[in-house]
């Protein structure tokens, strides 16, 4: 299809906004030599243009979305009304905080909900991403050794099984990365953890369940392998609609999480963003938090920045319609809808695993939380056809792939997590899907290399993408 | 089989090495870019940048991952090899052609193996 | 209580039955009871209209002004309708990152219609799919230009006090070392030679138009900072680049800004934009993400994610930035108000909000508000204040007016096309009042 610069006509336009009534300023030297080429169009040519891409785009409303660690539940409509409201769009983020009571409201109560739900004591709405958070929760952790003049713990342990925004955040964060192997059922490596740890520890990055969707059942010695070593505890909570509302990070000797607004609390996601990775922390940590927080009750809020402060993250207060969308999301589940939301997340997977495994390899056992990992190695030996193919064959059944090759720690994985909001028959549907592309597999692996055949657009090449980049509209050529 | 050239030498760590004109120059093996697939990009040191025996000099990105490059010498860069960073196809195409970096004043040399016993070593990792 | 769990209770037992397994405990049995909590101190869940009454409740606590002469940072410019319908299209807010090409076209070739419009702004070649913020997007500049001989970033001072914070804290830990050049409202090609003195800095950061709405003197800065062998990150309210010459004719080597300006709500502070665009020689220093042309097993004109291998989900410790997700939806928001606009729509919001604001300033110094600028802004502007600045703001707040910021020994005002001389009149009528 074409590129709105294709479809641009010079002279045409939208009739936005009115005439100057001022004397108009001029820039002399300062000004701008030649006009960008923004495409010239009509509303109706701009309302298509994005119609047609709509379609080609797969959304969680779209079809079932089981990308693994993802999270891809159903995104509430009334979150969306809620978000727009003029009485939050229409606030300034400097406006006096007495006339933006509102808006402190939602992130105090957000705040404190986020800390009952992750057993924390204080928390950060700043960061804009689950890295973001990530970033943070690591600096909290530096800035603490630092208070304390403990100069020489540079190690930030992280487990094999990791996604790779942890090791790139603790490298961002200034620190070393040492990674430990997982055990035989996929857990952290107990001994390996032992021989891990000593004074050059600053802590542990982990994500529990873990990307192979198990819960580490050692999770409590591990945590106390950290603190005897004397390192702190960081929580990735991408996997907490596994456990919210049945076990809290807090609880299991975590000092400081992050959480992911769009996976677990069920804002959207936008294409990849904008999310929101709020960060919360053990009271011992509260005063190395990002400012500005909000404290204060009903009516009397106000802004405070903790004294020791590692400094902010990012301009004001972070992605503040992200934080909406969560908070009307928690009040309509409460406190029974919380751990009703994973237990269901949990049982889908489970029920998948179960529907799955006689035909695809499990290797990490048969129970599993909110997610699974199949490996397509079996299959591939056999006939030839890679996690990939299996994968990219999905399409045609308008079924998002799982997340693939993911953990690396398993070669032709496939990561499926349905999520609580998909019903049994989605479920369903997506097992004789699954049965169906192993049967076609058998019949002719090397068809499936093509797959998928009845999307907008075959597979992309992906190699000449990358040796000689397009990244932009070439005017004059073409 | 991948292709092993008798008169080269090799590192274990998959990169030939042969000296020209009193440089020693450094590429990546058949057997190397076979196994990583189409390379979409090369990150090369700088000329004057000192490399160290058994250590990473460089690194070669295909679609979906990124490998260390080794050096078998330790010494100065005294060339590298810019048409890699506009044709990283070419060490697909011509791996022997497609030299990474010619190193002077080397001061230390790893254990190098002949194309036989390279040529063991990559039939070991293939099974 | 509210729940969007579509399995009735009977088929959740059929589920569970499929299973083997007896009861919902059963799910979590491997959870160690230490870390079992049997429940949340949390309230019962609600109804949607119940959760709508509350939230609205919230949301009519906030005082929403008529007018706003506020921005530093945040600016409130019209958002033609075309942009929220656009960006509220179910399948772009429910889609996530475009992993899958083949069913992801759309989201793709949005994101690479925006590159291309961010290299149009700003002259550069090559633009990533957005970052967090623009304080973000300028911390990840100083990050992708440090150097293994070069290191540090002397920052100019009429650069935003939010992005400097947030510069430090991404420098602190790694090293880097922040220093600053100039002190009044401009900084000076000498100041900044001064600062750059006898450092092997990497980079240095200027805003124009600055916090203080002045436009710096950018082709100086750059000459200096090449000079000393750094390289400059121009930040820059997009906006402004409709009128004012583009980052890449003054001779910065990466332009990064904050684009809510473009067609996003203020919002409370996010979510917002960070556009980071450079030369094709830093391209594969570029953090983030970034969208490709090629051509599909047919032949037919795809787009893809791609240059992943410098990003953290392949390159792990050795990746230079974390960054996962973009703000794909706020850079389609930017994307669809850049088309809806057009070069002259652009070039129109630049000079009405330059005018509006010179019209103010003109009218604030006959009463007595001095503009103290040096030299020429756009849309913002520090005047002194001759009442107590306090009273004056509470005074006009009052009226439905969010008056200038205040800043030392003053008000940062600012105007965009919204602020009509109607409005303007209205404000200086108010004003009067107080004198």
């Amino acid at each position: 299809m074409q590129l709105l610069f294709e479809r641009s006509k010079p002279g045409r336009k939208l009739s936005l906004i009115p005439a100057c009534d001022v004397p108009a300023v001029d820039f002399g030297d300062a000004a701008r030599d030649a006009a960008p080429r923004l495409p010239q169009l009509a509303e109706v040519d701009l309302g298509r243009h994005y119609t047609e891409l709509c379609k080609q785009t797969h959304g969680v409303n779209d079809g079932f979305y089981p990308l693994g660690s993802c999270t891809m539940k159903y995104n509430p409509r009334v979150n969306e009304e809620l978000s727009a409201l003029p009485g939050f769009t229409g606030v300034h983020p400097l406006q006096p905080t007495a006339t933006a009571q509102g808006c402190l409201e939602v992130i105090a109560k957000t705040s404190e909900m986020l800390n009952e739900i992750c057993g924390m004591d204080a928390m950060t709405l700043q960061p804009a991403a689950g890295a973001h958070g990530e970033f943070t929760g690591l600096q909290l952790i530096r800035a603490y050794h630092l208070d304390r003049g403990d100069t020489a713990r540079n190690k930030i342990i992280v487990p094999d099984s990791a996604h790779g925004t942890n090791p790139a955040s603790a490298v961002m964060v200034g620190f070393e990365v040492v990674a430990v192997p997982s055990n035989e059922q996929g857990g952290v490596d107990l001994e390996a953890l032992k021989e891990a740890v000593g004074e050059d520890t600053a802590g542990l990055m982990l994500t529990n369940p873990n990307t192979l969707g198990l819960f580490d059942p050692n999770i409590l010695e591990i945590t106390k392998i950290i603190h005897e070593a004397g390192g702190l505890c960081y929580y990735d909570g991408a996997n907490l609609n596994a456990v919210m509302g049945h076990a809290r990070p807090g609880d299991m000797g975590f000092d400081c999480v992050h959480v992911n607004l769009h996976k677990t609390f069920s804002t959207p996601h936008g294409g990849g963003g904008p999310g929101s990775g709020p960060v919360g922390c053990k009271e011992f940590l509260a005063p190395y938090l990002p400012g500005p927080l909000v404290a204060g009750n009903e009516g009397s809020y106000e802004f405070f920045t903790p004294e020791k402060s590692m400094g902010r993250v990012r301009s004001f207060y972070g992605n503040f319609l992200v934080v909406v969308r969560a908070l009307a999301y928690i009040l309509t589940l409460g406190k029974e809808g919380i751990p009703e939301a994973s237990a269901n997340a949990v049982l889908n997977a489970n029920y998948l695993l179960k529907r799955l495994c006689d035909l695809y390899s499990v290797p990490f056992g048969e129970q599993c939380m909110h997610e699974f990992v199949i490996d397509v190695e079996p299959l591939k030996h056999d006939t030839g056809a890679s996690a990939m193919d299996v994968a990219k064959r999905m399409l045609d059944f308008g079924v998002h792939p799982p997340t693939m090759y993911f953990p690396l720690i398993v070669h032709e994985a496939l990561m499926i997590e349905p999520t609580e909001t998909e019903a049994p028959e989605t479920l369903d549907e997506f097992v004789d899907i699954m049965r169906s592309i192993y049967d076609e597999a058998q019949a002719d692996g090397e068809k499936l290399h093509h797959a998928p055949f009845t999307r907008f657009i075959g597979r992309p090449d992906e190699v000449n993408a990358a040796r000689k980049p397009i990244l932009r509209y070439d005017f004059d050529g073409e | 089989m991948a292709n092993i050239p008798a008169e080269l030498k090799y590192a274990a760590s998959h990169e030939w090495v042969k000296e020209e004109d009193g440089l020693t120059v450094i590429g990546l093996t058949d057997y190397a870019q076979e196994a990583l697939g189409d390379l979409v990009f090369v990150n090369l040191p700088e000329e004057g940048d000192e490399v160290t025996a058994g250590e990473s000099f460089a690194d070669v990105e295909s679609v979906k991952a990124v490998s260390d490059v080794f050096s078998p010498v330790s010494g100065t860069v005294a060339a590298i090899n810019e048409e890699l960073l506009d044709a990283p196809e070419s060490i697909n195409e011509d791996p022997y052609g497609a030299w990474f970096i010619k190193v002077e004043g080397v001061s230390e040399t790893e254990e190098l193996l002949d194309a036989a016993a390279y040529e063991a070593v990559c039939a070991a990792e293939a099974e | 209580m509210g729940s969007y769990i579509p399995a009735t209770q009977d088929e959740r037992a059929d589920l569970l039955k499929a299973c083997g397994l007896d009861s919902v405990d059963d799910l979590f049995a491997i959870v160690p009871p230490e870390a079992r909590v049997s429940e949340l101190n949390l309230e019962p869940g609600l109804s949607e209209l119940e959760v709508s009454e509350k939230v609205r409740a919230i949301a009519d606590k906030n005082v929403l002004f008529k007018s706003i002469f506020r921005g530093a940072g945040a600016y409130n410019h019209y958002i033609p309708s075309i942009v929220k319908t656009i960006t509220t299209k179910e399948e772009f807010v429910t889609a996530y990152t475009p992993y899958q090409a083949e069913i992801s076209q759309g989201v793709l070739q949005s994101i690479f219609e925006y590159q291309t419009q961010i290299c149009e702004l700003t002259g550069m070649d090559v633009s990533n799919a957005s970052v967090y913020d623009g304080a973000t997007a300028a911390a990840e500049a100083v990050i992708m230009l440090e150097e293994r001989k070069k290191s540090g970033v002397v920052v100019c001072a009429g650069v935003h006090p939010q992005v400097k914070e947030v510069v430090e804290t991404y420098a602190a830990s790694r090293g880097i070392e922040v220093s600053y050049a100039g002190s009044g409202f401009t900084t000076s090609p000498e100041e900044l030679a001064t600062a750059l003195e006898g450092k092997a800095a990497a980079s240095v950061l200027v805003q124009s138009p600055n916090f203080f709405g002045s436009i710096e003197d950018v082709a100086g800065l750059a000459e200096a900072t090449h000079t000393a062998g750094a390289k400059l990150i121009m930040s820059a309210n997009p906006i402004s680049l409709g009128a004012l010459k583009t980052p890449a004719d003054l001779g910065a080597d990466v332009a990064v800004g904050e684009g809510q300006p473009l067609g996003m709500p203020l919002a409370f502070g996010g979510p917002y934009l960070g556009y980071m665009a450079t030369t094709t020689k830093n391209m594969r220093k570029l953090p983030g993400r970034i969208v490709g042309q090629t051509t599909d097993d047919e032949g037919r004109r795809a787009f893809v994610l791609t240059l992943q291998a410098r990003e953290q989900h392949i390159r792990r410790e050795k990746a230079s930035s974390n960054i996962c997700s973009n703000q794909a939806l706020c850079a389609m928001t930017a994307s669809v108000y850049l088309a809806a606009v057009g070069p002259d729509g652009l070039a129109q919001v630049a000079q009405n909000s330059a005018a509006h604001a010179h019209y103010l300033a003109e009218e604030l110094a006959k009463l007595g508000f001095e503009t103290k600028n040096d030299g020429a802004f756009f849309n913002e502007f520090v005047t002194s204040c001759p009442v107590d600045v306090e009273v004056l703001l509470s005074s006009l707040a009052e009226s439905g007016i969010l008056g200038g910021l205040p800043v030392e020994d003053g008000i940062l005002w600012c105007c965009t096309e919204v602020n009509t001389k109607a409005q303007i009149d209205s404000l200086l009528s108010a004003i009067k009042e107080v004198l």
